[in-house]
């Protein structure tokens, strides 16, 4: 079957390798029909997460249809064109019991940190990805959710994470109504917690990035103010100006390692690796929230430390709320609200990219050329 | 469960005296039922047939009921991942040989890739076909630049040897 295949920094290829087999009694082998690329493959990509092996295959954004299952699965039958959340979990352990499924104890041996994520490197349990024809989909009677009659796959396809990652982003928020909601990067996510910031109750909604096409596009789709810090003499007075001196309710750091915006952080955290990324979107967030505010993050950082203002966070009095996204948990809500026409998730799509030139579509994502937002991946049979 | 907690504590004069189940920073995220508090103790999902080499943090007793099977570690970057693995996730130790190890597997990559027959297309790896289409201007100086650094090598080179 033809998957992607890590080579290492910046180097990708697709190539035949053999099909998935069922490993495990709850196991399904799923065709997939469409695959994304997300924000946080590209820090797999540039190098930036222990432990991301050359030979392994990425992609944990996928919907396909089951093709085969394990003696064990008995929630889905073949044939089920299912969405299948990033995050491996067991619904057994402590913690999927309490709902946090992003936090499985049953599916990464290799860190605790962090639960089990399809194509996302060792360091998140060394599990071969969804971009490729099949993949193997361990819990199968946990994670994958058939999609409704009548959802369009590629709105399906961003309700494996885009979706339930930006809604859990302003729901971590504590977003009240009339709140001013600043959010630091307009990639899929940051774009996507504008819209949702909505959803809370959210009286002003304030995007910040440096590209110019990224932020047109985000205000178009999210009806909200976007600004370019490059513009900006610096981001965070501009906020405190445009609030009255106060800081924002909330702030949203939508961007983690990739972060642009500061010199020593972009060489420190991006360049040389001494930090887990460059930390600048989450600095900007923690001094341009006001007193008692909320600092929500979803932007993905490297396992190791950061540099960022942690004494402001104690003296302002700030509340970090954290996670991967627990899809299995939103899913319900998620599809209501795409039936009901208040998310539009395939409105981010740009590029739909056959699975066999990932590499450019790699590149064109990494390098944000042809003003590209979000690009999806189609196999050659769901191209038919 | 609670009843159980009380009685433990029943000697400390105030305990829970303070407790408020709408302070919980963890909602809406977390249905808290305090699993957690029990231990290791819930039913493990049937253990995955261990067939490759599967390195586990010491943060934990076991390996996972199920784990990933991609690319198990090999050559000198798996005998660095290995050593790394004796370390735990918070100790640099642990990080930095794999980050080591990752760089050391991008040459074997393309050692592997030669002993296959394959030579690596660097450039359609690297996605240039899209950087030709979409960025030629930068493409184009790229290149620029790489052939002006390759011809000073050379013109070096060939004084040296003359």
């Amino acid at each position: 079957m033809l998957a992607t295949n890590y080579r290492g920094p910046f180097r990708i290829r697709v190539d035949q390798k053999p099909y998935p087999e069922i490993l495990h009694p709850d196991d399904a082998i799923v065709r997939v029909t469409r695959s994304c690329i997300c924000g946080s493959d590209l820090h797999l990509y540039g190098g930036l997460v222990p432990d991301t092996r050359v030979g392994m295959t990425f992609g944990h954004e996928f919907i396909g249809v089951v093709e085969d299952i394990g003696p064990g699965v008995t929630k889905l039958k073949v044939g089920d064109h299912v969405m299948v959340p990033f995050n491996i979990a067991c619904g057994k352990c402590a913690f999927c019991k309490q709902e946090l499924y992003g936090n499985c104890h049953e599916s990464n041996p290799q860190a605790t940190a962090v639960g089990g994520i399809f194509g996302y490197s060792h360091t998140a349990g060394g599990y071969d990805g969804g971009q490729a024809e099949y993949v193997r989909v361990p819990y199968a009677n946990v994670g994958p959710t058939v999609i409704p009659d009548g959802m369009d796959p590629d709105d399906a396809v961003l309700l494996t994470d885009v979706v339930p990652t930006a809604y859990q982003a302003a729901e971590m928020a504590g977003i009240q109504k009339g709140d001013t909601v600043v959010i630091f990067g307009a990639g899929p996510i940051g774009i996507m917690a504008a819209k949702c910031s909505w959803l809370f109750g959210a009286g002003r909604v304030i995007v910040i990035d440096h590209l110019e096409y990224r932020l047109e596009f985000a205000r178009n789709y999210a009806d909200c103010e976007a600004y370019n810090f490059r513009s900006l003499e610096d981001p965070v007075v501009f906020i405190k100006k445009t609030t009255d001196w106060m800081g924002a309710d909330v702030c949203i750091d939508a961007v983690g390692g990739d972060a642009a915006g500061n010199t020593m952080q972009t060489i420190t955290g991006r360049k040389m690796l001494l930090q887990a990324g460059s930390a600048t979107a989450l600095h900007w967030a923690i001094n341009a929230v006001k007193k008692g505010g909320i600092v929500s993050i979803v932007g993905v950082y490297g396992p190791t430390d950061n540099l960022v203002p942690i004494g402001n966070v104690v003296n302002k009095g700030i509340t970090i709320r954290a996670n991967q996204a627990s899809v299995k948990r939103l899913l319900p809500k998620m599809i209501e609200h795409v039936q009901a026409g208040r998310l539009n998730p395939k409105g981010i799509i740009t590029h739909r990219i056959p699975l066999e030139e990932a590499a450019d579509a790699y590149h064109i994502f990494s390098a944000k050329l042809d003003n590209c937002i979000k690009p999806i991946l189609i196999p050659p049979a769901a191209r038919l | 469960m609670e009843n159980s907690l009380e009685e433990k504590h029943r000697d400390k004069n105030g305990w829970a005296i303070d407790a408020d189940p709408k302070n919980d920073p963890t909602y809406p995220m977390k249905k808290r039922s305090n699993e957690e508090h029990k231990g290791y103790t819930w039913e493990r999902p049937t253990q995955q047939f261990v067939d490759v080499e599967v390195l586990h943090s010491n943060e934990r007793p076991n390996i996972t009921a199920v784990f990933g099977t991609s690319t198990p570690p090999s050559g000198l970057s798996g005998m660095i991942r290995r050593k790394a693995f004796e370390y735990s996730e918070n100790h640099y130790g642990h990080w930095l040989p794999l980050i080591l190890a990752d760089r050391i597997n991008v040459v074997e990559g393309i050692v592997d890739d030669l002993k296959r027959g394959h030579i690596p297309n660097i450039f359609a790896e690297r996605g240039w076909n899209a950087e030709w289409k979409y960025n030629r201007k930068a493409a184009l100086t790229k290149i620029a630049v790489g052939l002006a650094l390759t011809a000073v090598l050379v013109l070096k080179i060939s004084k040296k040897s003359k």
